[in-house]
């Protein structure tokens, strides 16, 4: 086992600054179970689970109460004993609205036998159990966009997997989520990685952080002692976008995924850490994902904390269990700085994807302007991918979604390095968003046109 | 810990947008004002040779800029942009493209059509496909050949009426021998500014200076000046290297017309200039080039050529844009993946 | 000087002979009542009639695709000529429609639920959390239909797109741009309206928007069959006379205005 810094590095990321301090050493927190829960169907990619429990109907922790309803879906579990108050449609976190289930927690309720049997000699089970397990326990890509892990687990026969690489860069600014499990957990965390290998049967595991977090990186390697020979921590120099899948496999094997291919193209599976300690405790403790490590900061809270706190907590609990916010709060953000989602109300709950609850003063809020550009390049610099944002913009703003087409819009995925950098303030990611959802929504109607 | 009703006050008042929601403080204003401090040791160097004539231009150049710009957006029903500081920048860079001696209403022309013919009739900032300053300078030589070309009111060599390189065109073009030799004394005088020129443009190590500030603030990067300047040195070394008669040694070409002036200011105009590395080296090679083609073809009407080089370049930069796009991350892997298929 | 006036009269000698040449062989067949009609139709080029341009629809009219009457400059007289040259029966002028915003919910009267900070355009804004307006089909007044009037009719007040109908040319750039959809062609006879395009419950309008189609059906009967609902929305029926004088002063929501 060996530390050492990532053999390559991608073209273009920002360094913007890190704001981690504020949290970077707090412990996590449980956070009191809060009186109601408000847990959405739609916490993953793909299809919304779907309700298996009634309103009335009384649910003990972990009790499954949506069921993933396709191949790419998830389960959802109740994270606590109670009673179901309500099935509703409310907002999620990234801005649209899903059916959610409202529980009415019960406080006294006995902690009581884990739902799923645990599995601690799973080094001798079949992988295929292990994916079972992973399947049931609604175990969802933690490190944003909320992939179903399962499905991740089971690439088809012809691309066989090779590399393991294990996230914790956390390259975005303020969170310490990631940081603080694996400070705090890094066994579980690594036990967890090796539960994936043995379900990819890949052979090799390679652990990606970024520089600025060494004592994360020590205690996993301390976790890591008895680790084979092939596991590997690999320092990533502090750049925006290195927890990117396709940079992050780059920096660590110097391999690039084709435009518009998947990690497994290149026989690489990345997964984040906390999903990593999710698998764990799911096929050791016999858990489902119900619970996540959750960074509230920013200059608007009154005690940053970092929480472990149950998935479908509402935003307006945790603020207050942080102290409350001040007065000068005006941006509340779902997510980390660069890719969170901005939201219009605490109104709404967190979901296993996240990482992270910002809040910001009016100070911090600089607002976009609708200026022209002015051809600095400083984006197509900043571009991870190599597009030309300044190009790809003006032709969203003159509408010609086709010219953006050709010049590959749809291969951004809005990390807002772009938009970071930008003098003129342009928003440049709403530009390619909007871009991106008209090409889109052609794509749909064209092959529905086929179809009939 | 119920506490739905809390917090809720502050709901109407936050502010939702796309991501991202940090930014790194860059702002065109900025950028502005630092090319307007990097001229300062050029404006300084421009009223220590020229006095108050310098002065003159550049407060004439400056208020017509911005009195242009207020019109212009005015009479378009659009926003106010004195605020953005770019007609700041255009009036400045106008009046140091001027000689001394050139009549007040000339400027005020020059200043006009800079500004409402280059750059507000195409959108204003951002849009325009030339540098503003330098379409106005080639519109008032162009239309006013004769003041734009008369340098006697130098104040420090009042003998001459002709710049360096004219005098250095003229003789050659007669076949005469260099009217001067370039020795330690003369070279210093052309570092510091001293001799016949438009008013910013004399005195290189004011310009360098800024230069290096622009660098280090990173509103420009290296690559334009640096082409620019190296092709005009190489250029100018295999002539001297093949002809030490029929032409002049390198620093002279460096220290002497506008090239330091075109090459850290106009050239890197990042408006009309490309925005990759590989286009920028491309568009300083070809300032180089046909800066010192204009220069050194005998039967060329102007001794200097920098201004319509960096022109001349302005209108390939689309062009070079394409060219020099950068590799898109994955597809090369990409289009081998599908000529496997 | 001899040498150059020859030069360059020899030059326009060749270009000449090569376009009358080019007129003579190259020439595309067109059929002459195109050009007959296109001049009827006063050559404005407004696109009002949905076609790019009076020779675009001058086209589809003699290929029978569509009727003649489409044009809303075109005067009767000229319209007669039209159908004569065509040889049709005389085709009435249909009557002019012009474009009504069916929201008056501006600044003051409807809510916000946040601010919106990103492009200023409505697609856009309404892509950003649902849109700022509380009110799910309000008019979210970032002006892409303004932008999108070739004839300059449509004026922002107050965060509300608002159509001056004597501008209007019915062109329906505007109807096609309206992301929410609440642009519609109306008579221009007709001049009392229901600004509101809520399809939600009486009681969520009142909590967004002070000038709000409730759901009341009052207008209904005072209408008498002029109004109809739709859901919970009270819709004008621009077929049937709609002249009661009393309709704005008795509209509860205050959505009902004569202009």
């Amino acid at each position: 086992m060996k530390v050492s810094p990532a053999p390559f590095l991608f073209r273009g990321g920002i360094h913007p600054p890190d704001s981690k301090t504020a949290t970077a050493a707090l412990p996590l927190k449980d956070l009191p179970l809060p009186a109601r829960l408000e847990v959405s169907t739609s916490q993953h990619l793909g299809a919304p689970a779907a309700p298996c429990v009634a309103v009335g109907d009384r649910v003990t922790a972990g009790q499954l109460i949506a069921k993933a309803s396709g191949f790419i879906s998830a389960n959802v579990h109740a994270p606590a004993a109670g009673t179901i108050a309500a099935i509703r449609e409310a907002p999620t976190p990234t801005g649209r609205t899903a059916t959610a289930i409202i529980i009415e927690t019960d406080a006294d309720a006995p902690a009581g036998e884990p739902p799923y049997k645990p599995i601690p000699d799973w080094r001798e089970q079949a992988p295929r159990s292990l994916l079972d397990r992973v399947a049931e326990a609604g175990i969802v890509g933690m490190g944003g966009a909320g992939f179903p892990t399962h499905v991740k687990l089971s690439p088809p026969g012809d691309k066989p997997i090779d590399t393991l690489i294990l996230n914790g860069a956390e390259c975005e600014p303020f969170l310490n989520s990631d940081n603080r499990l694996l400070i705090e957990r890094a066994e579980q965390v690594w036990e967890g990685c090796q539960i994936i290998r043995r379900i990819l049967g890949a052979g090799t595991i390679r652990v990606a952080i970024e520089d600025n977090k060494r004592e994360a990186a020590k205690a996993l390697a301390a976790a890591m002692e008895s680790a084979p020979d092939d596991a590997h921590i690999h320092l990533l120099k502090t750049l925006y976008p290195q927890g990117s899948e396709k940079q992050q496999i780059y920096s660590v094997t110097g391999r690039t995924v084709p435009m518009g291919g998947l990690p497994m193209d290149v026989g690489c599976v990345v997964e984040n850490v906390a999903t990593a300690y999710a698998v764990w405790d799911a096929v050791v403790n016999g858990r489902p994902l119900t619970a996540r490590a959750i960074t509230v900061t920013g200059d608007a809270v009154n005690t940053p904390t970092n929480w472990f706190a149950p998935v479908g907590t509402s935003f307006a609990d945790l603020v207050a269990a942080s102290g409350g916010a001040r007065d000068n709060l005006a941006k509340l953000i779902a997510g980390g700085p660069m890719m969170g989602f901005a939201l219009p109300s605490l109104e709404v709950a967190m979901s296993k994807t996240s990482s992270g609850l910002l809040l910001f003063p009016r100070e911090c809020v600089r607002p976009y302007r609708s200026m022209a550009c002015i051809n600095c390049g400083r984006c197509v610099e900043a571009c991870p991918l190599g597009l030309m944002p300044n190009e790809l913009s003006q032709a969203a703003e003159a509408d010609d979604i086709d010219e953006a087409e050709n010049r590959h819009v749809m291969d951004c995925f809005e990390c807002g390095a772009c938009a970071y950098v930008c003098p003129a303030r342009r928003p440049l990611v709403q530009h390619m968003r909007r871009a991106k959802a008209v090409i889109t929504q052609r794509r749909r109607a064209a092959a529905q046109q086929k179809k009939t | 810990m119920n506490t739905e009703q809390q917090n809720t006050a502050a709901g109407p008042e936050l502010v939702v947008g796309v991501s991202p929601h940090i930014h790194s403080g860059a702002s065109v204003e900025r950028i502005m004002l630092d090319v307007v401090i990097a001229l300062l040791p050029a404006v300084a160097a421009a009223l220590y040779f020229f006095g108050l004539n310098a002065a003159r231009l550049i407060v004439t150049c400056v208020a017509t800029c911005l009195a242009t710009e207020w019109i212009c957006r005015r009479l378009m029903g659009r926003n106010n942009t004195l605020g953005d500081f770019s007609a700041l920048v255009t009036g400045l860079l106008l009046a140091l493209n001027l000689p001394p001696g050139l009549p007040t209403w000339m400027a005020i022309a020059g200043g006009v059509f800079a500004i409402a013919v280059a750059k507000q009739v195409f959108g204003g900032l951002g849009y325009n496909p030339f540098n503003p300053a330098l379409a106005a300078r080639a519109f008032l030589l162009i239309s006013f050949t004769g003041p734009m070309t008369t340098w006697s009111a130098s104040c420090i060599d009042a003998t001459s009426t002709a710049t360096p390189l004219g005098m250095v065109k003229e003789a050659f073009k007669a076949g005469a021998p260099a009217p001067f030799a370039m020795d330690g004394g003369l070279t210093l005088d052309f570092l510091l500014g001293n001799m016949n020129g438009c008013i910013g443009e004399t005195s290189a190590i004011a310009l360098l200076i800024g230069a290096l500030y622009l660098l280090y603030r990173r509103v420009i990067t290296w690559h334009i000046p640096v082409a620019f300047i190296g092709t005009v040195a190489i250029y100018a070394a295999i002539l001297h290297a093949v002809n030490p008669a029929a032409s002049m040694p390198v620093h002279f070409h460096l220290l002497t017309g506008g090239l330091m002036l075109g090459a850290c200011f106009m050239a890197t105009d990042m408006v009309t200039t490309p925005t990759t590395a590989r286009g920028r080296l491309i568009f300083g090679v070809g300032c180089g080039l046909l800066t010192m083609v204009l220069r050194t073809v005998k039967t060329g009407a102007y001794p200097e050529g920098v201004s319509f080089a960096i022109l001349i370049m302005n209108a390939f930069t689309p062009l070079i844009n394409r060219a020099t796009r950068h590799r898109i991350f994955g597809a090369a892997e990409a289009a081998k993946r599908e000529a496997r298929k | 000087m001899i040498t150059s006036i020859l030069v360059v009269s020899g030059i326009g000698l060749v270009c000449g002979v090569a376009l009358a040449l080019g007129a003579r062989y190259l020439s595309v067949e067109e059929n002459p009542l195109i050009g007959t009609v296109t001049e009827l139709l006063l050559g404005a080029n407004c696109g009002a009639c949905g076609y790019a341009g009076c020779g675009g629809y001058a086209q589809a009219i003699v290929a029978g695709e569509a009727p003649p009457n489409r044009c809303p400059s075109c005067t009767p007289e000229a319209l007669a000529q039209i159908s004569a040259a065509l040889g049709i029966a005389p085709i009435e002028a249909a009557a002019r429609e012009v474009a009504l915003v069916l929201c008056r919910g501006d600044d003051e009267q409807a809510q916000k639920r946040f601010v919106y900070d990103g492009i200023t355009a409505c697609a856009a804004a309404a892509a950003v959390g649902g849109g700022d307006k509380a009110c799910r089909y309000g008019c979210l007044g970032y002006g892409t239909c303004l932008r999108a009037c070739p004839a300059g009719a449509i004026e922002m007040v107050n965060g509300v797109a608002r159509v001056h109908p004597e501008l209007c040319i019915s062109c329906r750039k505007c109807v096609a741009a309206c992301p929410r959809g609440i642009i519609r062609m109306v008579p221009a006879a007709s001049h009392t309206h229901i600004f509101c395009s809520s399809r939600d419950p009486g009681a969520t309008v009142r909590k967004v928007c002070k000038v709000g189609c409730i759901g009341c059906r009052i207008c209904t009967r005072l209408a008498e069959g002029a109004i109809t609902m739709d859901g919970t929305l009270a819709v004008v029926d621009y077929k049937q006379p709609l002249d009661n004088e009393e309709l704005p002063a008795k509209c509860p929501g205050k959505c009902i205005l004569k202009v």
